[in-house]
């Protein structure tokens, strides 16, 4: 098999709770590995650490302990658990992609701009960003007539497509998806299964929490499942 | 090439004589930043950080953190106790605190554009809108009258204000069009450094959101590096990539804006984020 892009050893991440003086733990012990051109698929109960171990690596989370070693494009291994600030911002930039389940956007940009933003970000020229963008729109089955309105308004599985089509539009190297189908119909879960295959074999990573397990079944090359941790630790008072 | 436009290093500034214990009795864990020795106001204490080329810092904190004091020296409203600032502008490079009077000047009129809270400080109410950006064109080196009108026009019409009104004075203007024309003056020299205070604070959320908007779409084309000061995460949460957050006059908690929504480290942030949610 090739070589990992992202190899965590032993990712863990306890929040510490000032106010309540308690340490709560949302990830242990994970270890995993993700490929180019395959994809890796969190699997386990709620509460056992699947979206902590995506947010710790796009650094959202500060992770408490363990390594995240992505293989960079240039070749270097970085520690995404203790990369510099500005390091993560350029990775996040050109080479990892979260498609997350909220859609966090401004108010009055059209649906076409926000998805295009990514390439707009990395310089690409406007009109072919947003010549993509609506191919992506089309092929997620974002009726046309909404590409020129701001998604404030769209039905929950609308605004989720166009989540997925910025997350998936810069192509980036590594793929983080937090149930990216979770609000869609079959028929628009259906297109976007077709085009996680396609992402695959243009060689992007993926790392991926789904769902539904027919999911996992059709798209995952590895699972990995996390148990549920142990409870919240009240800390002494002194 | 460096991308690094501006490095502050040990930024400081104490209204009142100041003392010897001033900087060790306040403080966040103090929970003042006024000394119980000397009666001194710590408004700034060591404020450390770096800003790359295009990208926005946001700076949050309530009423008397200290994050308007920060600004204010940067773009020599106010001038620090200690500490330094170098800027970075493309081959040359300037310790912003030891320039001239002169110098400094000319740093405020070319390179530096800011934005205040209240327009008042921004703008000159004596004089029209399209007066007020060919005051700040004639700083650079535009001097032909119908090329500083044509400029003006288009900042105008870039900042959505109505060519029409060019000649009105921003006095009878709305407060959301006000700020508009105090960005488009601030804009007018192409500065690669902007700063803004609390610019949406006091605005309808509509108008808020649109003056947001304008703020991103100039950031995407012009890669202007901003330090956006604010009190409202939603504002932060939009626009900028990183943030420090402060309180009484300390850096408490700086990182990746999300990172600080999410997963605040700092009990003062904890409940900020908690309470704001």
């Amino acid at each position: 098999m090739t070589q990992a892009i992202l190899t965590i050893e032993d990712y863990a991440k306890t929040f510490h709770l000032h106010e309540r003086n308690k340490d709560i733990p949302s990830a242990s012990g994970v270890n995993l590995s993700v490929y180019p051109g395959r994809l890796t698929a969190l699997i386990g109960p709620t509460g056992a650490g699947k979206s902590s171990v995506l947010k710790g690596i796009y650094r959202t989370y500060l992770p408490s302990s363990g390594r995240i070693l992505y293989r960079s494009k240039a070749g270097n291994v970085i520690d995404l658990a203790k990369a510099g600030e500005h390091q993560i911002l350029e990775l996040r930039k050109q080479e990892i992609g979260f498609v997350t389940q909220f859609l966090y956007c401004l108010p009055r940009k059209s649906a076409i701009d926000v998805v295009a933003e990514p390439l707009f970000a990395r310089g690409v020229d406007s009109h072919e960003a947003r010549g993509r963008a609506e191919k992506l729109l089309a092929q997620l089955a974002v009726p046309s007539h909404l590409w020129n309105v701001p998604p404030a308004t769209f039905s929950g599985g609308e605004k989720q497509r166009v989540n997925l089509a910025r997350g998936l539009i810069a192509q980036p190297r590594l793929l983080l998806l937090d149930e990216p189908t979770a609000s869609l119909d079959p028929a628009t879960t259906e297109r976007v299964v077709e085009h996680i295959q396609l992402l695959k074999e243009t060689g992007i990573a993926m790392l991926a929490i789904f769902h539904h397990p027919e999911l996992v079944r059709r798209l995952a090359d590895e699972v990995v499942e996390l148990s549920p941790l142990i409870a919240v630790t009240e800390l002494s008072k002194d | 090439m460096s991308r690094k436009i501006l490095e502050v290093r040990g930024l400081s500034r104490i209204h009142g004589k100041g003392c010897p214990l001033c900087t060790l009795h306040t403080g966040p864990e103090f929970d003042t930043n006024i000394c119980p020795f000397c009666g001194s106001v710590v408004a700034a204490h060591d404020i450390n950080f770096d800003l790359y080329r295009g990208e926005i810092l946001g700076i949050i904190g309530e009423s008397g953190s200290g994050k308007s004091s920060t600004v204010k020296m940067l773009y020599f409203d106010d001038t620090p106790t200690s500490g330094q600032a170098t800027f970075f502008d493309g081959a040359e490079q300037h310790d912003l605190f030891s320039l001239n009077a002169a110098q400094q000047r000319s740093m405020r009129n070319k390179r530096f554009g800011m934005v205040y809270q209240n327009p008042h400080m921004g703008l000159n109410f004596q004089i029209s809108a399209g007066g007020n950006i060919a005051e700040r064109l004639l700083m650079s080196d535009l001097k032909h009258y119908a090329e500083i009108r044509r400029r003006a026009g288009e900042l105008l019409s870039r900042t959505e204000v109505s060519l029409a009104r060019i000649d009105q004075n921003p006095k009878t203007f709305s407060g959301g069009m006000q700020q508009r024309v105090q960005i488009a003056k601030a804009l007018a020299t192409r500065p690669p450094l902007l700063f803004l205070d609390e610019v949406t604070t006091g605005l309808d959320l509509s108008v808020q959101a649109a003056i947001l908007d304008l703020i991103l779409e100039i950031q995407n084309e012009l890669d202007t590096a901003m330090i956006v000061v604010t009190h409202d995460l939603g504002v932060i949460r939009l626009l900028a990539g990183r943030t420090l957050v402060m309180k009484h006059g300390r850096v408490i908690e700086s990182g990746l804006t999300d990172q600080i929504l999410e997963d605040p480290q700092h009990a003062y942030t904890q409940r900020l984020v908690a309470s704001a949610l």
